[in-house]
């Protein structure tokens, strides 16, 4: 019956009206992704956003929880902190604590990591014989936080079906739905 | 109009919408306050030796210490403060770099738990291992950080008011520790 409702609407418009719906998809598509590039040249994180995937943190974040990651170049990474980094070979970032920092004469920074709930360091983590992580590796460096809001991404993850439902909906809905 | 549906999406947009300005509120009316404690640290006991480090297979120094530590952490805690992770830090300088840091012990305090830090000759957590062999008669700092966790908001990283310089035995300690 509500479908029914929605087609009507997209039935009574004509052909310029369609094109305007139509553009305003678009619109809204190319905000989204003008406000993600340009919160990655804000922070200087090529992820901006992330959502904590495994429990190794608790208890200060938990699986679900969301976290807003700056990376400024000019403040050096320093023991303590939270960061979020890439190994060669795992598809999924790391959110660990440093707890280890060695930086040369040069500048060049070496750190050691552990998750707050893991008993011992990252090493066994790491791909194989890599003793440091880099400056490279770093993805960000955790600044916000913010709880449970990550769950929504997390639950349509793990049943792709509905989010592909959700969202095919919202596009649908979107494009028909007229002002 | 009003369907079941439709009041249901607007009680549905309307709570989260109140959730976030809550939330918000949490987070400003937390966000210019003074995390900064008065600490007291004290080095008991140290020791230098030279060993194997796993994992990576070569000697270099190691450090080791037993401290005591005094700090009361309770007016960190606010009405946005879920955790509060403390970390006692050792930092020096030495020919191969210009910046070590090495934690040496951590501990987690939830809201509601004892805040009150009373430490007496405590063993360091970590293994206070150098990048080389450098912390014979090393003047190391010593001080006590923590990195306040918000229900939601700012990750701050506070440094205590007081920290204390200690410089390590000149000599390697024997076979028995």
């Amino acid at each position: 019956n509500i479908k029914m409702e929605m087609f009507d609407d997209f039935k009574r418009m004509n052909k310029r009206q369609v094109y305007y719906q139509v553009l305003n998809f678009g619109m809204i598509i190319a905000s989204a992704l003008m406000i993600w590039k340009g919160m990655m040249v804000a922070t200087g994180s090529e992820s901006p956003i992330v959502v904590v995937l495994s429990g190794s943190m608790e208890p200060a974040f938990y699986r679900g929880d969301l976290l807003f990651l700056g990376n400024d170049r000019s403040d050096p990474i320093r023991a303590g902190e939270i960061v979020v980094f890439k190994i060669e070979g795992r598809d999924i970032p790391i959110v660990h604590r440093v707890i280890k920092v060695h930086e040369t004469h040069e500048g060049k920074i070496k750190f050691l990591t552990k998750g707050d709930n893991n008993e011992v360091d990252d090493r066994g983590l790491y791909k194989p014989g890599q003793l440091w992580v880099e400056k490279h590796h770093v993805v960000g460096r955790a600044r916000g936080f913010v709880p449970y809001v990550g769950m929504v991404t997390i639950i349509m993850n793990d049943y792709p079906k509905l989010k592909y439902a959700v969202l095919g909906l919202l596009g649908l809905f979107v494009l028909l739905h007229r002002e | 109009m009003n369907t079941f549906l439709s009041r249901l999406n607007t009680l549905f947009a309307f709570s989260i919408s109140v959730v976030a300005a809550v939330t918000f509120a949490c987070f400003l009316t937390t966000h210019f306050l003074d995390y900064t404690q008065d600490v007291e640290i004290e080095v008991k006991k140290a020791i230098v030796k030279n060993m194997e480090e796993f994992y990576v297979g070569e000697k270099h120094d190691l450090g080791h210490i037993r401290f005591s530590l005094k700090a009361n952490m309770t007016p960190v805690f606010n009405w946005n403060c879920k955790e509060l992770f403390l970390y006692l830090m050792a930092e020096y300088e030495t020919p191969r770099n210009k910046i070590n840091q090495v934690v040496l012990w951590d501990k987690i305090i939830n809201r509601g738990e004892n805040a009150v830090l009373d430490l007496k000759k405590v063993h360091a957590k970590y293994y206070f291992f150098d990048d080389g062999s450098d912390l014979r008669g090393k003047n190391i700092t010593l001080s006590l950080h923590w990195n306040v966790i918000p229900n939601a908001g700012y990750l701050w990283r506070v440094k205590g008011r007081q920290d204390l310089g200690y410089t390590l035995p000149d000599s390697y300690a024997g076979s028995r520790v």
